[in-house]
């Protein structure tokens, strides 16, 4: 059985319940069954909760909710090693790694001294754990990226990519949701909005969830992008993870 | 239906409500305002609930007409120039504003940020749950950014406030930012005993290169026991992270949700909006304090909040030269009502 986790404060309304100092999945599966945990106990006072790769952030309003009593609460729920409360969903995204999205995809296979094709099938084969979300609206951390494509940052960023960018750097993967600059190597794109605020459904993907993308060519990938700007989620879910 | 036109806007007037709940998870920056005891306050005196919709004025400055019928407002700032019609205001009143007239907010000697509240409620549609603005990710407020020239905010309810203008009492928004007071933590144990004694000690020098997103100190570098970077987790409101350069930032109401630096310790609430009114140069110095500390001085804040806010008709001290024309002081010819 695991240690308890830590309990840190972050200010008096908010707590870090740290799991480990690792980018882990077994790590992170203790941070999101203790969400779960919480998002089916709701203890009165918890305004929200943000689950990262190693730790879970509880912010709380401690006029209603005292610190002991969340503590309490907070060992309790996560005595046991309790598993998450549902299988997670495998969401398969068409990727279009073809000009023009794959912007860098030369550059990339130039610093793994692999042809473009083996970087894009690298990149297609592997199945991704979402981490969790942050930097941007929707911007969310995938690990499992093969250690072959496990380039680091550029040095300095590249000129803003468009949004649906499929990018890897880092040791990471990622899907950026809005146009900036960015450290990370466009490999592709996705016609999936993972961000659409306007949307009911605003993210359909969660933190513990896998991600597959699906090389498609330029021309699929127009029109499934047209399908998308619709209203459609082009997105394929898959039950069974793993 | 009333509105509320916006003749000028200085960069940074924003929009702002509470701020965005429960979507922090999905990298939603939760936006809000940058000092809530004042926010609270003016919605409070405009007699709006404590979270309403309301413009958050920056040292940009701001000029406001009401063109299609009268709107009460209630504006609080602490040490902003106000003036209608050229003549000059107290920082904070509450005040009608007529059809013709011009109600003008610019910079004073001291505070960062003031809030207008209307008498009624700005039909502002939100989005994932708030009008708070987030102009980094446009979110909210008007199609994400600040307020402009010629932008038109409609007003539901409307209600014409006190006949003639009234000074807002607020004793409670003089705060000294010279003492902030904090909880160490969450990652203090990045950083040595005597690494946190001159932490607390000071003394720091607000940056002038501040917004909503941090507050920038200047001072002699922390030095990390165990490296500047951290695996990233969760960033709350008045979080202080220490980069590698030493110098620390409080994180503020435009944070990511999630950061990679260690953060030796958090702004108590009570505190987060003195510091976010420090105007660059401002010096400071930390108090470690305990939670229940903290929590107690959150419960003094909303106590304030459950009374009126008292307000006093303006007496005229400060006379405008239009004003003092007007008077024919010179003629010496008295009131022909009279």
């Amino acid at each position: 059985m695991s240690a308890p986790p830590r309990i840190l404060d972050a200010g008096e309304a908010a707590l870090v319940v740290e799991f480990g100092v690792a980018v882990d999945p077994a790590i992170n599966d203790r941070v999101l069954a203790l969400d779960d945990a919480l998002a089916a106990d709701k203890p009165a006072g918890i305004t929200e909760t943000v689950p990262t790769y190693r730790s879970l952030m509880i912010h709380y309003d401690p006029m209603v909710l005292d610190r002991g009593t969340l503590t309490r609460r907070v060992l309790d729920l996560t005595r046991g090693d309790p598993r998450r409360a549902a299988a997670p969903a495998l969401w398969v995204l068409p990727c279009c790694y073809e000009a023009p999205h794959g912007e860098d995809l030369e550059a990339v296979a130039e610093l793994v001294g692999q042809p473009p094709g083996t970087v894009a099938a690298l990149h297609a084969g592997a199945t991704y754990r979402v981490y969790m979300y942050g930097f941007a609206p929707g911007f969310a951390y995938l690990g499992g990226l093969p250690e072959a494509l496990a380039v680091p940052r550029r040095p300095s960023p590249r000129p803003p990519h468009p949004t649906n960018a499929v990018m890897i750097g880092g040791g990471l993967a990622a899907v950026a949701t809005v146009p900036m600059p960015t450290g990370w190597y466009v490999l592709g794109a996705t016609p999936c909005r993972l961000y659409a605020p306007e949307r009911s459904e605003s993210f359909f993907v969660s933190p513990g969830d896998g991600i597959r993308f699906e090389p498609v060519d330029a021309a699929t990938f127009t029109e499934l992008a047209r399908r998308e700007a619709a209203g459609e989620r082009v997105a394929r879910r898959e039950e069974g993870i793993r | 239906m009333t509105v509320l036109a916006i003749e000028a806007a200085g960069p940074g007037v924003t929009l702002q409500d509470r701020g965005r709940r429960g979507y922090l998870r999905f990298g939603i920056t939760a936006a809000g305002p940058m000092d809530s005891l004042m926010f609270a306050t003016a919605n409070r005196a405009a007699g709006n609930p404590p979270d309403a919709t309301a413009i958050e004025i920056s040292t940009g400055g701001l000029t406001l007409a009401a063109p299609e019928g009268p709107l009460g407002l209630a504006l609080v700032s602490a040490g902003f120039r106000v003036a209608l019609d050229g003549e000059a205001l107290p920082p904070s009143c509450a005040l009608t504003l007529a059809p013709g007239q011009t109600l003008t907010v610019r910079a004073g000697p001291t505070g960062a940020w003031g809030y207008i509240a209307v008498c009624g409620r700005l039909a502002v549609a939100p989005v994932l749950g708030s009008t708070a603005t987030h102009t980094r990710s446009a979110l909210g407020g008007l199609d994400g950014r600040g307020l402009r020239a010629g932008d038109r905010l409609a007003v539901a309810q409307a209600r014409a406030g006190d006949d003639a203008p009234q000074r807002l009492l607020a004793p409670w928004l003089d705060r000294d930012p010279a003492r902030i007071r904090v909880v160490l933590g969450p990652q203090d144990d990045y950083f040595s005993p005597d690494q946190i004694a001159a932490f607390l000690e000071g003394p720091w020098t607000v940056s002038a290169r501040g917004d909503r997103m941090a507050c920038f100190l200047d001072g002699p570098p922390l030095t990390h026991m165990r490296g500047h970077d951290i695996v990233s987790d969760g960033v709350a409101m008045g979080a202080i992270q220490v980069p590698g350069n030493g110098l620390p930032i409080v994180l503020m109401a435009d944070r990511q949700s999630t950061g990679g630096y260690p953060k030796i310790a958090t702004v108590i609430g009570s505190d987060l909006g003195r510091l976010a009114q420090a105007q660059g140069g401002t010096r400071l110095s930390f108090t470690a304090v305990t939670v229940d500390e903290a929590v107690a001085a959150r419960r003094a804040e909303a106590a304030i909040l459950k009374e009126d806010v008292p307000r006093e008709p303006v007496l005229r001290t400060d006379f405008s030269a239009q004003f003092l024309l007007g008077l024919n002081l010179v003629g010496g010819v008295t009131d022909g009502r009279a």
